[in-house]
């Protein structure tokens, strides 16, 4: 059986640093910040203060008052990212057979502040449980795709994969190879995260997995810099429309890019911190060109895992010289979490569409405040410090690796 | 209206997104107002929070519109 050609032909995008894609661009290639003292609760007795938060969004503005309190913000930020993809790609939405549309999420966690103040609530109360009836169906984590077929009535696969920040990523694996198969014309991937609450702070913190740099938010999330101290944690959504190719060419669509493979692989070795030799990062990027039949030296641009943890930011980028050898000084290699920070299940999705912003206009995004040089790093390696970079790109790569091992990778290529 | 009427007005707009109009006395939570199976559940909940009562399940099912409502908390206050 021939496997069928999948393609981009919608974006949206809900970032700390532009809530949509022509914002979010532009922010990128500008080396924005979305870093800033935390407000959704008050972060004085936590040891980071500070996170990439959704700016300038009042919810009521795109979902009816009592549909939005009927969702987590995992799910408010899903539908605003996946309302701009669906009409980004001018989809007919009586002509399209819904039957054979689906939506394919990713999240890490889900509905996490839903959770705290229920819980937070009876721990308040005296013992009697008097649990919102919403509570349940807001928490879960496959909720968001839900809301989304509720709304558009698209009826074919729905569910939401789970593999901590590698989730997104896992979500268009699914989503690519569901239509590489046939089963759908259109699917509606992407992730959404929005784990910036006390549970999700305090959490991370005792992992000592975050940036406390709260003198100087906006410079603390610097991937591969010799004094990067962790994460910065972000929130937000990024959508993405795949849809298989005659299907897009027969409706005119216009679209961005052909997504021509996907690889999965596990390290096997510890909860949370990678294997030093990121054997299984190495394993993931191989079986990804692999699987999109493409050589090491066909890839121009990759946009790393890269979080600023001092750990996880050497062993990806001598997974990333094992794998391409002497390529891999050739490749643009960045992070777009210097600017973002670390969106946990919505990393793979925004940071995909970052690559593919970067292919549809010949310009890879700076990783930004770059500052000293770390040794433990090849320096002939171009990380594209500090300035966005010119680069005309054929191929593109995009890591995610979650807590738990989890690695995923997928490539991107200019359509010919 | 009573103090009573007010106040389960004022939970009913606010919990279904509904306009103060259409929330009359025999105004069904469910046929008129929107109310699916959790709005339900939920707007008893928030009465027993704002009159600081308990309503029993088999009481609940009895309490499908505002009128019913506000008699109900009105014999049970």
């Amino acid at each position: 059986m021939e496997l069928k050609r999948v393609v981009v032909t919608g974006l949206g995008a809900l970032t700390p640093i532009g809530n949509t894609i022509d914002e979010y661009w532009d922010a990128l290639i500008n080396g924005k910040s979305g870093a800033a003292r935390v407000t959704h609760f008050d972060p004085e007795k936590f040891k980071t203060k500070f996170a990439c938060e959704i700016k300038n969004f009042e919810v009521t503005d795109f979902i009816d008052r009592k549909l939005a309190k009927r969702m987590d913000k995992f799910s408010q930020y899903a539908m605003v990212a996946s309302d701009e993809a669906i009409a980004d790609s001018k989809l007919d939405l009586d002509a399209v057979n819904k039957l054979r549309v689906g939506v394919i999420w990713g999240a890490g966690i889900g509905g996490l502040e839903t959770f705290q103040e229920e819980v937070l609530n009876f721990a308040a109360g005296d013992g009697t449980p008097r649990f919102n009836p919403f509570f349940i169906p807001k928490m879960i984590a496959d909720i968001a795709p839900g809301n989304i077929s509720i709304k558009y009535g698209f009826m074919g696969p729905n569910y939401t994969t789970v593999s901590a920040c590698a989730s997104s990523a896992n979500s268009m694996i699914d989503a690519l190879n569901t239509i590489r198969l046939g089963t759908c014309d259109v699917i509606i991937t992407g992730g959404s995260e929005a784990a910036v609450t006390i549970a999700g702070m305090g959490g991370f913190n005792a992992m000592h997995a975050m940036s406390t740099r709260n003198d100087d938010p906006q410079t603390a999330s610097r991937p591969f810099d010799a004094n990067r101290d962790g994460f910065v944690l972000g929130e937000g959504a990024g959508a993405i429309i795949l849809e298989e190719y005659e299907h897009a060419k027969a409706r005119g669509a216009k679209i961005y890019a052909e997504v021509v493979g996907g690889g999965l692989s596990s390290d096997a070795y510890h909860m949370t911190a990678p294997h030093p030799d990121g054997i299984g990062v190495v394993a993931v990027m191989k079986n990804c060109l692999e699987n999109a039949g493409l050589n090491p030296e066909d890839v121009d641009h990759i946009n790393t895992h890269g979080t600023s943890t001092p750990l996880g930011d050497v062993a990806e980028l001598k997974a990333i010289s094992e794998v391409f050898g002497s390529h891999a000084k050739n490749i643009n290699i960045n992070s777009t979490k210097s600017m973002t920070g670390h969106l946990l299940g919505a990393a793979g999705a925004i940071e995909s569409i970052a690559s593919i912003l970067a292919m549809q206009h010949g310009i890879v995004p700076p990783t930004i405040n770059h500052e000293t040089v770390d040794e433990n790093i090849d320096p002939e390696l171009n990380l594209t410090l500090n300035k966005a970079q010119k680069r005309d790109i054929k191929v593109a790569m995009s890591n995610t690796f979650g807590f738990g091992g989890h690695n995923a990778c997928v490539l991107f290529k200019k359509l010919d | 209206m009573s103090d009573i009427a007010s106040r389960v007005k004022a939970i009913i707009v606010d919990k279904l997104g509904v306009d103060e109009n259409e929330v009359v006395t025999e105004a069904s939570f469910t046929n008129d107002l929107g109310a699916d199976s959790l709005d339900t559940v939920e707007l008893i909940m928030e009465f027993e929070k704002e009159f600081d009562i308990q309503i029993p399940d088999d009481q609940a099912e009895n309490i499908a519109t505002v009128g019913q409502a506000v008699s109900y908390i009105e014999g049970a206050k």
